[in-house]
C-alpha cells in the first residue's frame, strides 16, 4: 500500500457518526476532574494550610523547653536558706521490658527494691513512675544503661540547709515545686520562674542541626532576701528550746526586730519540724506560733497603760498610786495582785507589775481613749507581714466594754494578740513614741513610724522598764550582762473552754540597749511546768537572746559589767601589756 | 560562547561546593555550642549543690557541735570579759 492510498479524511472508521452526546461526556468528565483536583489544590494549599504546614513541621521541627529555676530565699547576709537543685523523676513506658540484669542494675541505682520495681512494670499503665527525685549523678547512670522504656524528667527539690531552726519562717514547697508555707507561699508570685522555649531542627539521631526563628529566653525566679540573720536566728532558736526542755513546755515563739528598720532578724517557734524531711508532720508543728497563734498578754500590756497615763498628763513617773490591800472589786468581780503591796509610784507599779495599780490608772480614762491606743499600737489587726494565717487577734469594740473589761485589759485579759503583735507595739518604747511597721525582707536603712506618744512619754517609760529588770523588779533574770536592757514580765492564766485554768502563758518582751534601743525582743512559752512567772520562765530566753543578738550586731556595750574587785587586778596586766604590743609593733615595722 | 558557558559551569560548580561546606560547618558550630550549653547547665547545677553543700558544712549547729564537743570551747562568762577602749 502506498502512502498516497492513504487519506486520513477518508478513514472507514471516520465515517461512522458518532453520537454527540458521547464527546460532551468525555469533556464534561475530564474537566469535571481538572476542577476537582484544582479544588483539591485550593483546599490543601490555602484552606487547610496551617494544618498541613504544622504537621510538616512537626516532622523534624521540636520546640525544647528551657527551665528556669525558683528563686533562692537568702538570710541578710546572702546565706542560704533555701535553694532548688534539678532532680530527675524515672517513668516507665508499657513496653519496658527489662531481664534480671538490667533489673538489677536499675534497681540499685534507684536504691530499690527489684521485686517492688517489677511490681510496678507488670501493671498494664502505660506510664508509671518508677521514683521522683533521683539525684542527677545516678540519672546520668540510668540514662547511660540505656534501657528500653526507661524515660526520664526534669525536676526540682528544694533544700532548707538551716533545716528546723528557720522552718516556720522559710515554708516549703510542695508538688511540682509549688510554694505551701511561710515565705515560701507568701512571695510565690515572686520566687517564681517562667519557662523559656526555643524551637530547632533534629535530625534523625535526635541531634539539633538547625535553630529556628529567635528563643525565648527564660526567666529565672527572682531571690527573695529576708531580714533574717542566721546567727542570730540560731541564738534564738537555741535559747528557746533550751527553756521549753527545762520547763517541759508545750510551745513557744521567740522573735527579735530591729526597731530602727523595723527588720525581723529572727522569728523562732517550738515545736517544729525538718523541712527536708516531711514524712511525718501534724498540725501543730506546721504552725508558725508567733503569728497564727493570739494569747491573752498578761502583763506586758501595763506599760501602754503606764504610757498612756504619762502621755495625757495625769500622773506623772513618781506619782503615788495606793494599790493596798492588794484587792479591789469592780461590780461582782474581785482583781487581786500575785503579791499584796502598799503605796507604789507609777513606775513601781511597772516595776512591781501591781494589777490594782493598772486597773486604777485605767479606769481614769474614757474606753475610747484606751481602745484608740491600742488600735493605734495596731492591736486587733494581723501586722501584714504576709505570713499565711496571720491573724489580729482580738480588741473588741470601746462600745461594748464593761468597766471591768476594761480594768481586766489595763493588765492584759480580754485582749487577745500575738507575740509579733507584741515585739511590734515595744517598738513605741524603743523609738521614742512611734511604732515601726514590721518587715520580713531586707529593708534599707531606717523607716518611719506611727506616732502614738511624744517622745517624753517614750523615755520615761523605757526608764519604768529598765527597772523591771533590776533586782527590785520582777524579772532580773532577764539582765543582760554588759548591756542595759528594760522590758515587762507577763504571767497570764490560759482560757480552756472561756474558763481561766491553772496553766500559764509566760511572757517577756523588752528593748535594749536602753541608752540608745536598737533591738526588740518578745519571748513567750506556751506552759511551763516547774515555775510559771514570765521573769523566771522567759525572762531567761530573753537575756540570752538580746545579749546574743547584741553581741552579734556589734551594738557598743553601754554598762560596765566588770565587777569591780575584778577591774582592779585585770587591769594591771592590760597596762603592762600595752607597751610591749606597741613595741613589738615597731620592731614587726607595723602595716 | 562554549567558552562562556564552560566558565559558568565551573563557577556554579565552586558556589555549590561552598554552599555545602559552609552548611557543614554551620551544623558543627552548632553542635559545639550545643555541648557547651550543656556544660553550663551542668556547672550551673553542680555550683548549685556546691552552694548547698557549703552551708550544709557550715550550719550553725553543726560548727557550736564540733566546738563544744571536739574542740571543748564554751561561750566566755561575761564576767571575765574585759571592755577595751571607750575611755579607759
Amino acid at each position: 500500500m502506498s502512502r498516497k492510498d492513504h487519506r486520513f479524511t477518508e478513514s472507514p472508521v471516520l465515517k461512522d457518526q458518532l453520537a454527540s452526546w458521547r464527546i460532551h461526556f468525555v469533556s464534561a468528565l475530564i474537566f469535571g476532574a481538572l476542577l476537582a483536583l484544582v479544588g483539591r489544590a485550593f483546599y490543601l494549599q490555602v484552606i487547610n494550610e496551617d494544618f498541613l504546614q504544622e504537621r510538616g513541621d512537626a516532622r523534624y521541627r521540636r520546640v525544647l523547653e528551657i527551665p528556669a529555676s525558683r528563686g533562692k530565699i537568702l538570710d541578710r547576709h546572702g546565706e542560704t536558706l533555701a535553694q532548688s537543685t534539678p532532680m530527675r523523676a524515672v517513668w516507665a513506658t508499657a513496653d519496658a521490658k527489662l531481664d534480671k540484669e538490667q533489673l538489677k542494675a536499675l534497681s540499685d541505682l534507684l536504691e530499690m527494691d527489684p521485686r517492688q520495681i517489677e511490681k510496678k512494670l507488670v501493671g498494664d499503665k502505660s506510664f508509671i513512675y518508677l521514683k521522683h527525685q533521683v539525684p542527677p549523678e545516678a540519672a546520668a547512670r540510668i540514662a547511660a544503661l540505656k534501657l528500653p522504656g526507661i524515660q526520664m524528667d526534669r525536676e526540682y527539690s528544694r533544700f532548707y540547709p538551716a533545716g528546723d531552726m528557720a522552718a516556720h519562717m522559710v515554708g516549703f514547697t510542695g508538688k511540682e515545686d509549688k510554694g505551701q508555707e511561710g515565705v515560701e507561699l507568701a512571695f510565690e508570685s515572686r520566687l517564681i520562674g517562667t519557662n523559656g522555649e526555643r524551637t530547632v531542627i533534629k535530625d534523625r539521631r535526635g541531634q539539633i542541626v538547625e535553630e529556628i526563628g529567635s528563643e525565648r529566653p527564660p526567666q529565672d525566679g527572682e531571690d527573695i532576701q529576708l531580714a533574717i540573720d542566721s546567727k542570730i536566728q540560731f541564738i534564738a532558736f537555741n535559747a528557746l528550746r533550751n527553756a521549753i526542755d527545762k520547763f517541759n513546755a508545750k510551745g513557744g515563739s521567740v522573735i527579735v526586730a530591729d526597731i530602727k528598720s523595723g527588720e525581723i532578724l529572727a522569728l523562732a517557734n517550738w515545736p517544729t519540724y525538718n523541712p527536708n524531711n516531711r514524712s511525718q508532720l501534724s498540725g501543730g508543728q506546721l504552725r508558725n506560733r508567733a503569728v497564727t497563734d493570739s494569747f491573752e498578754p498578761g502583763s506586758t500590756m501595763k506599760p501602754f497603760i503606764a504610757a498612756l497615763a504619762l502621755d495625757r498628763g495625769k500622773y506623772k513617773f513618781d506619782s503615788i498610786i495606793n494599790c493596798a490591800p492588794g484587792k479591789m472589786t469592780i461590780g461582782s468581780a474581785t482583781i487581786s495582785d500575785a503579791h499584796p503591796h502598799g503605796a507604789l509610784t507609777l513606775a513601781q507599779v511597772i516595776q512591781k507589775s501591781s494589777n490594782i495599780g493598772a486597773t486604777k490608772i485605767a479606769l481614769g480614762f474614757p474606753s475610747e481613749d484606751m481602745w484608740t491606743m491600742f488600735s493605734k499600737l495596731g492591736f486587733g489587726k494581723p501586722v501584714g507581714l504576709g505570713f499565711p494565717g496571720e491573724v489580729g487577734g482580738r480588741l473588741r469594740p470601746w462600745q461594748t466594754w464593761k468597766p471591768i473589761e476594761q480594768a481586766t485589759m489595763s493588765y492584759g485579759h480580754g485582749i487577745s494578740v500575738t507575740v509579733v503583735q507584741l515585739a511590734h507595739a515595744y517598738s513605741v518604747f524603743a523609738r521614742d513614741g512611734d511604732v515601726v511597721p514590721l518587715s520580713l525582707l531586707k529593708t534599707n536603712g531606717a523607716v518611719a513610724g506611727n506616732t502614738v506618744f511624744a517622745p517624753e512619754t517614750a523615755r520615761q517609760v523605757r526608764q519604768m522598764l529598765e527597772m523591771v529588770v533590776s533586782p527590785e523588779g520582777t524579772a532580773k533574770k532577764a539582765a543582760v550582762p554588759g548591756y542595759r536592757v528594760g522590758g515587762k514580765t507577763g504571767t497570764a492564766h490560759k482560757l480552756v473552754g472561756g474558763r481561766y485554768a491553772n496553766k500559764y502563758l509566760a511572757s517577756f518582751v523588752g528593748i535594749g540597749p536602753i541608752s540608745e534601743p536598737r533591738l526588740v525582743v518578745g519571748v513567750v512559752v506556751d506552759e511551763p511546768v516547774g515555775g510559771h512567772y514570765g521573769g523566771d520562765v522567759a525572762g531567761p530566753v530573753f537575756s540570752e537572746v538580746m545579749g546574743g543578738a547584741l553581741r552579734t550586731l556589734g551594738v557598743p556595750q553601754d554598762q560596765d559589767s566588770t565587777p569591780a574587785a575584778l577591774r582592779a587586778t585585770v587591769e594591771t596586766p592590760a597596762a603592762k601589756a600595752a607597751p610591749l604590743a606597741v613595741a613589738a609593733a615597731k620592731k614587726g615595722g607595723g602595716h | 560562547m562554549r567558552r562562556t558557558n564552560l566558565l559558568l559551569i565551573v563557577v556554579l560548580l565552586v558556589s555549590a561546593i561552598g554552599v555545602i561546606s559552609s552548611h557543614h560547618q554551620a551544623r558543627k558550630r552548632l553542635q559545639a555550642l550545643e555541648q557547651e550549653r550543656d556544660r553550663t547547665n551542668n556547672l550551673e547545677v553542680e555550683f548549685g549543690q556546691l552552694q548547698l553543700e557549703m552551708s550544709s558544712w557550715a550550719a550553725h549547729t553543726r560548727i557550736e557541735r564540733i566546738a563544744r564537743e571536739k574542740l571543748g570551747m564554751q561561750p566566755p562568762d561575761m564576767k571575765k570579759v574585759q571592755k577595751l577602749g571607750g575611755g579607759q
